[in-house]
């Protein structure tokens, strides 16, 4: 009897440590969107396909140069924010200046979501593609606990990367900017801000963390075209569970739908894994449409 | 004119459709047909929420699956007719149409959205795990070659389909020009106003998710017999998401003419595109397309003539 209690609870702290650590990693996932959608109100949900496009860049460079997915993303982020910035143009001239985000502003995204990933299984069919580093496959082991480096290092990096946002966003005047877009446009204009300019800056922003949400979803799991689809309902599933706008908000939602999946898969199997965002989602919308930490 | 004379003239035209490709007496003309007519159905369905409402549905797959497991579903307790499948179809993605709206709608608009895109992973989720309905694997709907008074099935299913193209215009068209429509008009241009003067706004919305996807679910209805092997994968393609989505945009949201227009003009594009070059491709273009007409002309071919007339007439 003993055995098995103990048995369970290895089990128990096992699913929570996976939790945790996936959790990590969907902070990584979701913070493009928390800014784009919680901050800058647009509905991107093509974030995911750029998400996607930032794990075959990671392929490519680490099957031709062997170079770690990690380093390619950060010096690939300065290209995904001019291509962030350039979709924000575009988005702002069409659609925002007219007033017509709603219908043709969501369509929009959803056109771009669905190119990007046609185009990524025109060049490289739907076969899973992987990449090869030396934290892939050892893992850690503390007492009874497993420490997979496969997800401790994307987990840590997409820590990292949280506190930077945040830092930046506290700290620099663009970043305070940032934050005071969603508040009062007026008031950050007459403080000499274009508004204009600095939803620019934050979308490109916004866009650039998908470049490192992509290597990490590489490192972590096989990545082909249509796996991106997965996330979206994650995404913003951690973005309205954090409450919208609020980055702490989204870290702590993605670890809790994090614990939710893996709890989800050990105790009732992976297939159901998928259902789980979109319950909590749902769940969020009827009764605390705010979020937790929502403004 | 009349709902009643349209609904005559639409019959005629119908039925000379259907004699027409009965002229060619080539079965491929009835299989690429119906999948054109289906598209014509899912784009109006779209077009009753997103182009009079304003609110948009990625979901469409979801609640045309819905349709089509729903007669798996019935199939393996008793062999009913088409036509009763088709209602129990509509009615239960009706009411899953219904429970979403309900529950996102008194949100903002993005929220119905974003649970609408991901209402359509977790169908997908729950069909792979029951067995019942043939999991991942899939399951066989056997057709019979032959159907009384009509001859081949394949004619009977097309038949099938073109009344329900019949019905969604004729709905698409009656709410247009009724009480309904011009409540819908107002939700779509300036909801908060509308509230404030006192149009039912939840209600109207309700009542536009739950006919838009009781359509969608109709016209998954006869879908396992067009296929006659129905996967998870074939019913919740996305291509049914993009193309309802994509069919309307292009051809015009404001009135019941676009989604036809469109449908017919991709719909028939596609059927050519996929024997020719490959249906990868053909996505790729339905996808390019999409974007560069909700940046390029946002009102869609319906647009672009209404403009080009009135200039003429300057």
């Amino acid at each position: 009897m003993g055995e098995q209690v103990g048995l369970s609870f290895d089990l128990l702290v096992n699913a929570l440590i996976a939790g945790i650590l996936l959790g990590g990693f969907y902070t990584a996932v979701t913070i493009g969107v928390s800014i784009s959608f919680g901050i800058l109100d647009i509905v991107n949900i093509a974030h995911p396909a750029f998400i996607i496009l930032g794990s075959y860049i990671a392929y490519i460079v680490n099957a031709r140069l062997g170079l770690d997915p990690i380093a390619t993303s950060v010096v690939m982020l300065p290209a995904f924010y001019v291509l962030g910035a350039g979709i924000y143009q575009v988005y702002y001239e069409s659609f925002e200046r007219r007033g017509q985000e709603a219908l043709r502003g969501l369509s929009f995204f959803f056109g771009l979501l669905f190119v990007t990933e046609v185009m990524l299984i025109l060049v490289f069919g739907v076969d899973y593609r992987y990449v090869e580093a030396p934290y892939i496959g050892p893992s850690w082991r503390i007492g009874v606990v497993d420490l997979p480096l496969r997800m401790l290092v994307p987990c840590i990096a997409a820590l990292a990367m949280f506190a930077a946002l945040e830092l930046y966003l506290s700290y620099t005047f663009i970043g305070r900017a940032i934050s005071a877009v969603a508040q009062d446009q007026l008031a950050l204009r007459l403080m000499g801000a274009s508004p204009i300019r600095i939803k620019r800056i934050a979308f490109g922003i916004s866009i650039a963390t998908a470049a490192v949400a992509g290597a990490l979803l590489i490192i972590i799991q096989p990545v082909e075209p249509s796996v991106g689809r997965e996330y979206i309902g994650r995404v913003f599933a951690i973005c309205v569970l954090g409450g919208l706008g609020s980055l702490p908000g989204t870290v702590i939602g993605a670890m809790l739908l994090g614990i939710i999946e893996s709890f989800t898969a050990t105790f009732y199997g992976p297939s159901w894994a998928p259902a789980v965002a979109f319950g909590v989602l749902l769940l969020t919308l009827a009764f605390r449409p705010a979020g937790l930490l929502g403004r | 004119m009349r709902t009643r004379v349209f609904l005559l003239v639409l019959i005629a035209v119908a039925a000379v459709v259907f004699f027409a490709a009965r002229l060619v007496s080539n079965d491929y003309v009835f299989f690429a047909g119906y999948t054109v007519l289906q598209f014509v159905v899912l784009a109006t369905a779209w077009n009753i929420l997103g182009g009079y409402t304003g609110y948009v549905n990625f979901g469409s797959a979801a609640f045309f699956a819905l349709g089509a497991y729903a007669t798996v579903f019935l199939h393996k307790l008793y062999p009913l007719p088409i036509p009763l499948l088709i209602v129990t179809g509509g009615i239960v993605s009706g009411i899953v149409g219904f429970g979403m709206g309900y529950l996102t709608l008194r949100l903002r608009g993005a929220f119905f959205a974003i649970a609408t895109l991901a209402l359509a992973i977790v169908l997908q989720t729950l069909v792979v795990n029951w067995d019942y309905v043939g999991g991942s694997r899939g399951a066989y709907i056997i057709r019979p070659n032959e159907i009384a008074f009509i001859g081949p099935y394949i004619q009977y299913l097309f038949l099938l389909m073109l009344a329900l193209a019949v019905i969604a215009l004729t709905i698409a068209r009656g709410i247009e020009r009724s009480q309904l429509g011009y409540g819908f008009a107002t939700i779509r241009d300036d909801e908060l106003a509308a509230e404030a003067s006192g149009v039912p706004t939840l209600r109207l919305k309700l009542v536009a998710t739950t006919m838009s996807g009781a359509l969608m679910g109709m016209a998954g209805a006869p879908f396992p017999y067009y296929i006659g092997y129905l996967q998870p994968s074939s019913a919740f393609a996305l291509d049914y998401a993009v193309n309802s989505i994509a069919m309307p945009m292009i051809g015009g949201t404001t009135s019941w003419v676009g989604p036809l227009i469109g449908a017919i003009l991709l719909g028939s594009l596609q059927q050519i595109a996929t024997v020719t070059i490959s249906s990868a491709v053909n996505l790729l273009i339905v996808g390019l397309l999409l974007v560069a007409f909700v940046v390029i002309a946002p009102n869609g071919i319906v647009g672009l003539v209404q403009g080009w007339t009135r200039g003429r007439t300057k």
